[in-house]
């Protein structure tokens, strides 16, 4: 099979910006990205800079945007890329400086990694009630807690897909996050409240939008949004509720709670009613939306038989596993 | 009875602050001769906000929600994106019987017990599979010639694929499909398939508007006209937060964002005025008279 590969290419010696070059080859049905460039870098042109390892998607070295997607090239077919996309272009990862062609400094990476203290911290003098010379095990239920997030490689696809990592360089990420969650849930780590306390500013937990990037884009199934969402639960549940994303949930429930439906109108008032300034500077937007008829009235009426709903909030709990 | 029958779950935001979604998507059904079952005791999805703090609640409240529109022997259309995620993923974990017996415990006395149902659909998802798309194109009375619509998807009619399986998440066609079937000309570009940023506009108001800002820059260097959504929240930052947008990336837009069933209603001939374009932020008058070629 005769097929194209543009790889975007770069040399930080030549003061251009990066450009796309056009390989053409001739490979294997079922060759996967990385391999075909590995042919190109054996038969065309030895200058090609790219990572890879194992080829087997365990090391995660090869991430690269491929077709605009972050992910591992070891892992992507060739045909399948086409079948989408109809071609084929590869980029570094975003989000960090890019050393040459696909090759990205990883630093950036790594410093958000190591600000989670990515192992687990024990208080000093303290062993547990086993011999200390075999494994520290705990239940099977933490174990499953942990599987997801235990599986990260670090290939860096989902910090590179993440689109609050594209707007906010104070934001954690990702990777990050889902390792900080890994020893929050650990029960033999004895600092979960430092760690809540600190990832409850500015760049931790609240400032993801949700936006499912990094789960889509993860190839080990980390889900580490999954891991964010769960970051906030155990914040809120330890008590730290002082956070406009915090208030925003209560209040959320609130307004479901009393109408069934959520009623936008009154979001931005409940949030804001203990900050006279913040309100005033909403008032524009809320007088245009009159105008145009489309601001909802403070209170709705609740939507017929809203105490079911209430009743199901009530229950919560009862029958819950989580 | 008409041949396409939906038990309708409008969402809070049609019902709120989007007025104009649930107007256009009646107006639009009528024309099509589909026929709405409004679910009026429905209630929020929970936006996974609520899923944050209390799964188990959220799960309960969509298990009450598709049992709702089972009950109605119809399946379920949205015409909320982030409604469509919440409750395609709510319906897929509710597949498992453990977690619908657990879930169903806590439903006992609030509508009773859920046993399953069909799949529900977003209005985009349901012109596709059910109605098709030559069947919306034979309805077309003043087809959107010349016009250059840029798709905004959204991130809950994308992702995670897993509980979606409609488009691929990194290279959807289904709204590129119901634009061409308009008449019109879809824009690629590549914040199509991103984040609006609403749900941090509240935590990160910065951090939102620039990512309306350069969604909505990029489309417009690109040729569009307009965008269209099938998402009433993406819809809100994009066109009600759209003038602090402009403040934020310090450059004028004026780009009309458009609701799916207002950009399909104009294309049927409907009068802009049912389809409550009025109502829209970014002013649509020029889109419209360009339509309409007055």
């Amino acid at each position: 099979m005769r097929i194209e590969i543009q790889i975007q290419r770069f040399d930080p010696d030549n003061g251009q910006e990066p450009t796309y070059e056009s390989f053409r080859l001739e490979v294997p049905r079922h060759i996967t990205v990385l391999d075909a460039i590995i042919q190109i870098k054996d038969e065309q042109d030895g200058s090609v800079t790219f990572r890879r390892s194992c080829r087997s998607a365990i090391c995660g070295s090869c991430a690269m945007r491929i077709n605009g997607r972050s992910g591992l090239a070891c892992d992507t077919l060739v045909v399948d890329e086409l079948d989408r996309f109809g071609e084929i272009k590869v980029q570094p990862l975003a989000h960090m400086p890019v050393l040459r062609d696909l090759a990205v400094d990883m630093t950036p990476f790594w410093n958000r990694i190591e600000s989670v203290k990515p192992w687990v911290e024990r208080e000093e003098g303290t062993e547990p009630e086993w011999p200390v010379e075999k494994e520290t095990l705990m239940p099977q239920s933490f174990v499953d807690e942990l599987d997801d997030v235990s599986r990260c490689i670090m290939c860096m696809a989902c910090f590179s897909a993440c689109e609050i990592a594209e707007v906010d360089d104070d934001f954690l990420g990702p990777a990050a996050l889902a390792k900080a969650y890994r020893m929050v849930a650990d029960p033999r780590d004895c600092e979960t409240g430092e760690r809540l306390s600190k990832l409850n500013e500015h760049g931790g937990y609240w400032d993801c939008t949700r936006c499912n990037q990094c789960v889509e884009a993860c190839p080990k199934d980390v889900k580490p949004m999954e891991a964010i969402v769960s970051l906030r639960r155990e914040a809120i549940n330890s008590g730290l509720t002082d956070t406009v994303g915090s208030r925003h949930i209560t209040e959320f429930l609130n307004i479901v709670r009393q109408e069934g439906r959520l009623n936008e109108g009154r979001m931005p008032l409940k949030m804001k009613m203990s900050q006279p300034m913040e309100l005033l500077k909403i008032m524009p937007m809320a007088m245009k939306m009159l105008a145009k008829g489309k601001l909802p009235m403070p209170i709705h009426p609740p939507i017929p038989r809203v105490r079911e709903v209430r009743r199901i909030m009530d229950a919560k709990g009862k029958g819950e596993s989580k | 009875m008409s041949q396409f029958k939906y038990a309708y779950y409008t969402g809070c935001a049609a019902k709120g602050v989007c007025p104009e979604l649930h107007q256009s998507t009646m107006a639009v059904c009528r024309a099509l001769d589909i026929e709405l079952v409004e679910l009026k005791a429905a209630s929020c999805c929970g936006a996974g906000v609520i899923g944050e703090l209390e799964p188990d609640t959220q799960l309960a409240m969509n298990a009450r929600n598709l049992k709702l529109a089972a009950n109605q022997g119809v399946p379920m259309m949205t015409v909320c994106g982030t409604c469509q995620g919440v409750l395609a993923r709510s319906h897929q974990e509710l597949s498992d019987g453990d977690t619908r017996d657990r879930i169903n415990q806590v439903l006992g006395n609030s509508g009773g017990v859920y046993d399953g149902g069909p799949k529900p659909r977003h209005l985009l998802w349901a012109l596709i599979q059910d109605y098709g798309l030559a069947r919306l194109e034979s309805k077309v009375v003043q087809p959107l010639h010349g016009l250059k619509v840029g798709p905004f998807y959204g991130c809950y009619m994308l992702r995670p694929s897993d509980y979606l399986g409609f488009d691929d998440p990194y290279n959807p066609k289904s709204l590129e499909q119901v634009i061409s079937a308009l008449g019109a000309e879809p824009v690629d570009y590549s914040g199509r398939t991103k984040c609006c940023g609403f749900p941090i506009v509240l935590e990160s108001e910065s951090s939102a508007m620039q990512m309306v800002g350069t969604n909505l820059i990029e489309a417009q260097d690109n040729g569009a006209h307009c965008l269209v959504t099938p998402c009433p929240l993406c819809h809100m930052n994009l066109d009600l937060y759209q003038e602090k947008a402009e403040q934020e990336m310090d450059r004028e837009i004026g780009l009309p964002i458009l609701h799916l069933p207002q950009l399909i209603g104009l294309a049927l001939g409907l009068d802009p005025k049912e389809l409550g374009l009025d109502k829209n932020m970014v002013d649509t008058d020029a889109l419209i008279t360009e339509v309409v070629g007055a």
